[in-house]
């Protein structure tokens, strides 16, 4: 007889708990030791030289630009975006926080697709962009827009329900106090929000660099020029330069580390709830 | 911060920048997301019904749909299991290094899909430190429709948690005494009384999950195999297409996969509503 009734035995607690464990260990932390281990196999030295050739170094580089173009742009629209939902009462908002939300669902290939279908070479202004010499599609700015597109919801969805709960009678207050709307913004809104905004701009970073699929559409896989750290990995591997692949991936998997450190220490020390399942 | 000494009239907002702020987002939400969105629909308007079809259903289309969908429902379903196990392990059990625990449940959240691809076919293949207990029984994971499993489990692992962990947090002890005043067993409870309670929540993760893994690309190519027929998944696919420069082919497919994908978020979202009246809440 079990004497707790609303408590399980000790051997189901333990079953469980090793069941639950087991099944990380195996699907999440193997995994992630693979990526060093392999990285690391012909040791330290393969490893350094692997990270340090012109390609990778090219696909470092454009993977930092990629992201710091796309990641401010992306915060600005998801606290102008936030500002309009949370403050104002207007038709359609429900819809617009719905399209905000849209980019999660579609698969990273089709997010791809539509930007070579508005600018490829067969696509709507394809012949308007040839004429006038600009390449969007297998150029940098075709993996900006891609990459903006797959990360457009993170900010906005942090931040929106954080100052949908605060409400806005701070900024009420600032503002019958003589404030102007922008000090109101820096001095009482901002304060209010920023380690919400940290979170969302981080998560948003650690995707815009790690996007493969939509990235892979557009970007024609040229070496040294279009190739971002993931696609790099890619060519890698389908060379059989194993090594190199696992090496330039350990960087990205070392990211991802540091994204989670960081991203924990801002659940614990602010208690930032997991702002949904969707990321 | 006190309140101003005359309140505002209720209707009259006093906070400006509506027009600013809404305007940035309309705007860059049009540049960025409904326009281009929006010409995989009119592509689609051009193409005429006979040769939607007869791309967008091909046989060779159709088995990479049935291969896509049902790789992303099994994932789905593994994952509503284990994943209920662990999010009840987080929440109701005391354990050393359960905050790491909570945290590394993230991690395909945050690691690249090509790392992760690259990764489990490294452990899988036939010479890999898994492949190989298996190699010798017959048994191939890699390149085969388990390995695309695998991929979309790992990429799925934290929706049914994160679904799951709040609502059973929140569950009241108080249902689970009655129960067991009442003579149910443990099981009884969990099966009569606390499944019901996560079971929308249980629902959105599995749906989360399996729209994940219809649209997963970089996580499935490598670990694939990509044979025509066997392995190619929907957004390879889709790829194949439009390295031919066969726009149409690729539009016709990439609509198949939203329509459904749509279709069964909105399914799923309906039936919670239905099952929300139904609980009078």
């Amino acid at each position: 007889m079990n004497r707790n009734p609303v408590s399980e035995s000790r051997f189901a607690r333990a079953a469980l708990i090793t069941i639950a464990l087991l099944f990380l260990a195996l699907f999440i932390l193997l995994p992630l030791f693979a990526v060093f281990s392999e990285a690391l196999k012909e040791g330290f030295d393969d490893f350094a030289e692997a990270v340090s050739t012109p390609d990778a170094l090219a696909a470092i580089r454009l993977t930092l630009i990629v992201a710091a173009i796309s990641v401010p742009l992306n915060m600005v629209f998801g606290v102008a975006a936030s500002w309009a939902i949370t403050k104002f009462d207007f038709r359609g908002k429900g819809f617009l926080i719905t399209l905000i939300d849209l980019p999660f669902s579609v698969s990273p290939v089709v997010s791809g697709l539509i930007f070579v279908l508005l600018f490829g070479a067969n696509g709507y202004l394809g012949p308007w962009l040839a004429e006038h010499d600009v390449r969007i599609i297998f150029a940098v700015p075709g993996i900006v827009l891609a990459t903006v597109f797959i990360t457009f919801p993170f900010v906005a969805r942090e931040l929106i329900p954080l100052m949908m709960e605060q409400g806005k009678e701070d900024e009420e207050a600032a503002i019958s106090l003589g404030a102007s709307g922008w000090q109101t913004f820096w001095h009482v809104t901002l304060p209010n929000i920023r380690w919400a905004l940290l979170y969302g701009v981080l998560l948003c970073n650690a995707r815009a660099m790690g996007e493969f699929g939509a990235v892979s559409v557009v970007s024609g896989h040229i070496r040294g020029i279009t190739n971002t750290m993931p696609l790099h990995v890619e060519i890698l591997y389908n060379e059989y330069d194993f090594v190199g692949a696992f090496a330039v991936a350990s960087l990205l998997a070392g990211l991802a580390l540091v994204t989670l450190v960081i991203k924990t220490v801002l659940e614990w020390r602010f208690n930032l709830h997991h702002a949904g399942a969707r990321h | 911060m006190t309140s101003p000494p005359v309140r505002p009239p209720r209707r009259r907002n006093v906070i400006p920048g509506f027009g600013l702020t809404f305007g940035i987002s309309a705007l860059w939400l049009s540049i960025i997301v409904l326009i281009p969105l929006a010409t995989i629909f009119l592509r689609s308007a051009h193409m005429g019904l006979e040769q939607f079809i007869a791309v967008g259903l091909s046989p060779r289309a159709l088995e990479a749909y049935r291969l896509s969908f049902g790789t992303a429902a099994a994932a789905g379903v593994v994952n509503a299991i284990f994943g209920v196990v662990v999010a009840w392990v987080l929440v109701r059990y005391d354990f050393i290094g359960k905050r790491l625990v909570g945290a590394i449940v993230d991690l395909p959240f945050a690691l690249p899909t090509a790392v992760a691809g690259i990764a489990l076919t490294a452990i899988y293949a036939p010479n890999g430190w898994i492949g190989q207990l298996f190699d010798p029984l017959g048994i191939r994971i890699a390149f085969t429709p388990i390995g695309i499993t695998i991929a979309l489990i790992f990429i799925g692992l934290p929706f049914v948690v994160r679904s799951v962990e709040p609502v059973l947090a929140d569950l009241g002890r108080d249902v689970e005494e009655a129960a067991a005043t009442l003579g149910a067993s443990r099981w009884q409870t969990f099966s009569r009384v606390i499944l019901p309670a996560i079971g929308p929540a249980l629902l959105t993760g599995f749906a989360l999950t399996f729209a994940r893994g219809v649209g997963e690309y970089g996580s499935v190519i490598f670990i694939a195999g990509n044979i025509q027929g066997s392995t190619e998944i929907a957004p390879l696919l889709i790829v194949t297409q439009l390295e031919q420069y066969n726009y149409d082919g690729a539009t016709a497919i990439a609509v198949v996969m939203l329509l459904v994908s749509f279709g069964v978020l909105l399914g799923i979202n309906l039936s919670q509503v239905a099952s929300r009246r139904r609980m009078g809440a």
